[in-house]
């Protein structure tokens, strides 16, 4: 068995997906030039109140309650992806059969999902939540799908049990049982047939056969169908057998299936550009809502998030480097495969407050790098860790507060120099420790148990300038801008000397000492660094 | 010995609302307590003149059927708290002194600089990583030194480093580029510790509410005693109540204790003395000891024939919520990491 989705009036439905709150009026969809714009697709609504295709935008706007939005290529290219989405995660043999229409191959469905009507019903539920209101036709071959899918309600082909309470009127859900494709078929308009064939030389030949069905007499499917075959072929060839097969729902071929490489992104073109964050936010959040409906139904996350932002009157002279070509890209890195809009929308609003776009906006893109979903199983007996989603908000926010770089794990360099390490992403992530580590853990933990504290240094960040008075090249007095660092040295040790990088642009060359001073409440111990290439003294830090 | 706990409006046999006909006794009672806290001015016994008390037990003695069953809890049924789960802080001296640290509760460490609060601090982060947890450090003045960190046995991933205290850009190390340096930022070192102790106090609040960690470490010990006494005793409430009931050790490092009754735990350091090796004419290291008072007989020595070995810590418990015991101290080592 087949299923077919058919998204009708696509470019409409393409707007109403982007523009949620647009459900209840009349819209329709503008091409063209202006002033030469015509109406190419309108909604239901549009249609009861007169509204028809090949209407100018003048005409049309005669009608006050009409929406009127253009054509938009990014909405529909990503209604279409949502499209795709949708059949691929029922099944993995999808065909791309246009832009408005899924084919998809139910075989062995009915043992996972239960019975076609319960999957053909699924499926429109899906579509819907993903913003799209589709017809859905499950019947023994694909073409008898697709027909019965672009045909529904309109011919009384919807099953009316199988209809959602609250979807529209021209939304429907059929299953033909085998055996029935030519009675079900039967009362569709002729026009079906053509539905896909809109351009060009097809477009012509289309119009010239429909045209010359017209002049027979032949208005529907069945019609076409009870024609005798051998007199069809005379007048009007293999294309004509083809269509009569067509018709009869004879027609039996097999998927191609979709080979695309994934790629979740979702886009929004703005009439006005905005200026502020808050409405900014706004659609972000519907874009990452879709954003996380497409994922959700591959059973994916995503670990990267790409911003794109085009901007209106840019000025060149203090062009960032995040804005190339007029475009403002940001890129939320993530630690772990995530799929939380809110916790998305949050993460970009404190990124975009830290990292303003500095010109108004006038294009959104958004794209989500997919990512197998992370499975963690959590034990009885393992110590808590942080809720990745929430740890990541709290980093972002206490980024905002200290720093980027100041806030993150600590990673240590394979050199001797003081300072000899970088921050890195912090990830709660229970690490898997391998045999090897498992071996040697139990045995290198209960050696740090049994071994004594290690004394640890303090550091002053910056290090602390000092004058030191010297007596045969040792320290013996030392003042500091701290007052509690000064006095004479009671005792010292050194000097220990340490280089390195010097063949690099920031070689360092040094002398360490232990110098103890007596302090307010009894003995302080410090380091004290001799910078041998700049040549001061400085307190590093103290022992403590 | 069993008592009760009684509420006084309860005594009163009208919670909340007084009806008509009880205001005369009411009005009665007020009088009563008025006579009362007049004799308790004149010079009677504070607590035998207290009025609500006694009005109170002549309540429940007189009239116990106007009590309200569901306003008297035996003190039975109280809810009791539970001891806190303690753990290991690391170092074996400690733990015996105080038992651990306690889960759930705020645990102050104090001491002046060189008095090992640090190496008790690593210390007990490197317990935390090794059991698994995942821990904070909000370090106020970004004096934390990584490889101390690591030669503590502290597992580095496990560990969030709050770095507060002025932009990297705003300090950059005289030593880390002689051929670039900068002159130091004009911040004042009072307006210093206002920012940095907003940072800390602001971190802190989010990564409680973030929870999951096993420890969070306050590290306030260079800041000036006047600026941390400036945290609101309120935000310690905050802090113990938003820890109440989860695993999390919260530990605060400091020069004076500012927490007051809201810590569990309260340990003084101080360093007793420095142990030190001196190389002797055999190429021997023989170890020694050094206070204040003897580092005059060290002068002949020459400095680079003496390696700091150590520190003698003093660890004096202070203040326990979990145990009434009088004070007492311990003392215990700490080696250098280069010593062995």
């Amino acid at each position: 068995m087949f299923a077919c989705i058919y998204v009708p009036n696509f470019p409409v439905a393409a707007v109403l997906r982007a523009e949620p709150e647009l459900q209840e009026r009349a819209v329709g969809t503008l091409e063209g030039r202006p002033p030469l714009e015509k109406i190419i697709a309108v909604n239901e609504k549009a249609g009861r109140m007169g509204i028809a295709p090949g209407m100018t935008k003048a005409q049309a706007e005669l009608c006050a309650d009409l929406a009127l939005r253009p054509r938009s290529g990014l909405q529909e290219s990503a209604a279409h992806a949502a499209l795709l989405d949708c059949a691929q995660s029922f099944s993995p043999c999808v065909e791309d059969a246009a832009c408005d229409t899924a084919l998809m191959d139910l075989a062995g469905m009915q043992s996972l999902l239960g019975p076609l009507p319960e999957i053909a019903r699924a499926i429109s539920d899906r579509a819907a939540a993903l913003g799209l209101a589709a017809n859905v036709a499950v019947a023994s071959n694909p073409d008898a799908a697709l027909l019965a899918a672009r045909g529904l309600c309109g011919a009384g082909l919807c099953d009316a049990s199988l209809c959602g309470a609250g979807a529209p009127a021209r939304v429907g859900v059929a299953v033909i049982p085998p055996g029935e494709e030519a009675e079900r078929l039967g009362p569709l308009p002729v026009e079906v047939l053509f539905a896909d064939r809109l351009e060009g030389e097809e477009k012509k030949s289309a119009d010239r056969l429909l045209e010359t069905l017209d002049r027979w007499g032949v208005r529907n499917l069945r019609a076409l169908a009870a024609l005798p075959e051998v007199a069809l072929s005379e007048r009007l060839g293999q294309e004509g057998l083809r269509l009569q097969r067509l018709a009869r729902g004879a027609e039996a071929r097999t998927l191609v299936p979709l080979g695309e490489p994934m790629v979740f992104e979702e886009a929004i073109e703005l009439e006005h550009p905005i200026t502020l964050l808050e409405p900014l936010a706004f659609l972000l959040n519907r874009l990452l809502e879709q954003l996380c409906a497409r994922l959700a139904t591959r059973a994916l996350a995503t670990q990267e998030l790409q911003l794109t932002l085009e901007l209106e009157n840019y000025s060149p002279f203090h062009q960032p480097s995040t804005i190339k070509n007029q475009q403002f890209l940001r890129t939320l890195r993530l630690p772990l495969p995530m799929l939380d809009a809110r916790t998305f929308l949050k993460l970009l609003q404190l990124d975009l407050s830290a990292h303003p776009p500095g010109a108004p906006i006038v294009r959104i893109h958004l794209a989500a790098a997919p990512a197998r979903m992370r499975s963690a199983q959590g034990g009885l007996f393992l110590p808590p860790s942080p809720e990745p989603e929430k740890l990541e908000l709290t980093l972002a926010r206490i980024a905002g507060l200290v720093g980027e770089n100041k806030v993150g794990a600590l990673e240590l360099l394979d050199t001797h120099h003081p300072e000899g390490f970088c921050m890195q992403r912090f990830v709660p992530e229970v690490r898997q420790k391998s045999v090897r580590e498992k071996d040697s853990a139990p045995s290198a933990s209960s050696q740090a148990e049994e071994k004594s504290a290690v004394t640890a240094l303090r550091r002053f960040r910056p290090p602390l300038r000092a004058n030191v008075t010297l007596e045969n090249g040792q320290p013996v007095h030392l003042v500091c801008q701290k007052k509690d660092v000064q006095g004479s040295v009671l005792w010292k040790a050194g000097p220990w000397r340490f280089s390195g990088d010097w063949w690099e642009h920031e070689a360092w060359s040094r002398d360490e000492w232990d110098v103890a001073l007596q302090s307010a409440e009894s003995l302080a111990l410090y380091r004290l660094v001799h910078d041998l290439l700049g040549g001061g003294w400085f307190v590093e830090g103290t022992y403590d | 010995m069993s008592s009760a706990v009684v509420s006084t409006s309860a005594a009163l046999g009208r919670p909340f609302v007084f009806e008509d006909e009880s205001e005369a006794e009411v009005e009665s009672l007020a009088s009563a307590s008025r006579a009362s806290l007049d004799r308790t001015a004149e010079g009677g016994c504070p607590h035998m003149g207290f009025p609500m008390a006694r009005l109170v037990q002549s309540t429940i003695k007189n009239q116990p059927s106007k009590i309200p069953p569901a306003s008297v809890t035996p003190a039975s049924r109280l809810e009791i708290r539970p001891a806190p789960e303690m753990v290991s802080s690391g170092i074996a001296a400690i733990d015996a002194l105080a038992g651990g640290l306690p889960r759930g509760c705020v645990t102050e460490i104090c001491g002046p600089a060189s008095s090992g609060r640090t190496t008790l601090l690593l210390a007990a982060l490197a317990a935390a990583t090794r059991r698994g947890e995942f821990c904070v450090l909000v370090d106020s003045c970004d004096a934390l030194d990584p490889q101390s960190a690591a030669a503590a046995g502290l597992e580095l991933d496990r560990l969030l480093w709050v770095r507060c205290g002025e932009s990297t850009s705003q300090k950059k190390s005289p030593l880390l580029a002689p051929r670039t340096r900068e002159k130091w930022g004009t911040r004042t070192a009072a307006n210093q510790s206002e920012h940095c102790l907003e940072q800390v106090l602001r971190a802190t609040d989010l990564l409680l509410e973030s929870g999951g960690f096993g420890m969070i470490v306050l590290d306030l010990g260079d800041l000036p005693p006047q600026a941390a006494r400036r945290i609101p005793l309120t935000t310690w409430f905050r802090f113990r109540r938003a820890i109440e009931r989860t695993p999390t050790v919260l530990l605060a490092i400091e020069q004076q204790p500012i927490a007051g009754s809201c810590s569990s735990l309260l340990l003084r350091l101080g360093v007793l003395s420095t142990q030190y090796a001196v190389r002797s004419s055999n190429e021997t290291f023989v170890e020694q000891a050094a206070g204040a008072e003897c580092e005059a007989t060290q002068e002949l020595r020459p400095a680079h024939a003496q390696l700091l070995t150590g520190l003698r810590i003093q660890a004096e418990l202070i203040h326990s919520r979990l145990e009434r015991k009088p004070m007492r101290s311990v003392i215990f080592a700490a080696r250098t990491a280069w010593a062995g």
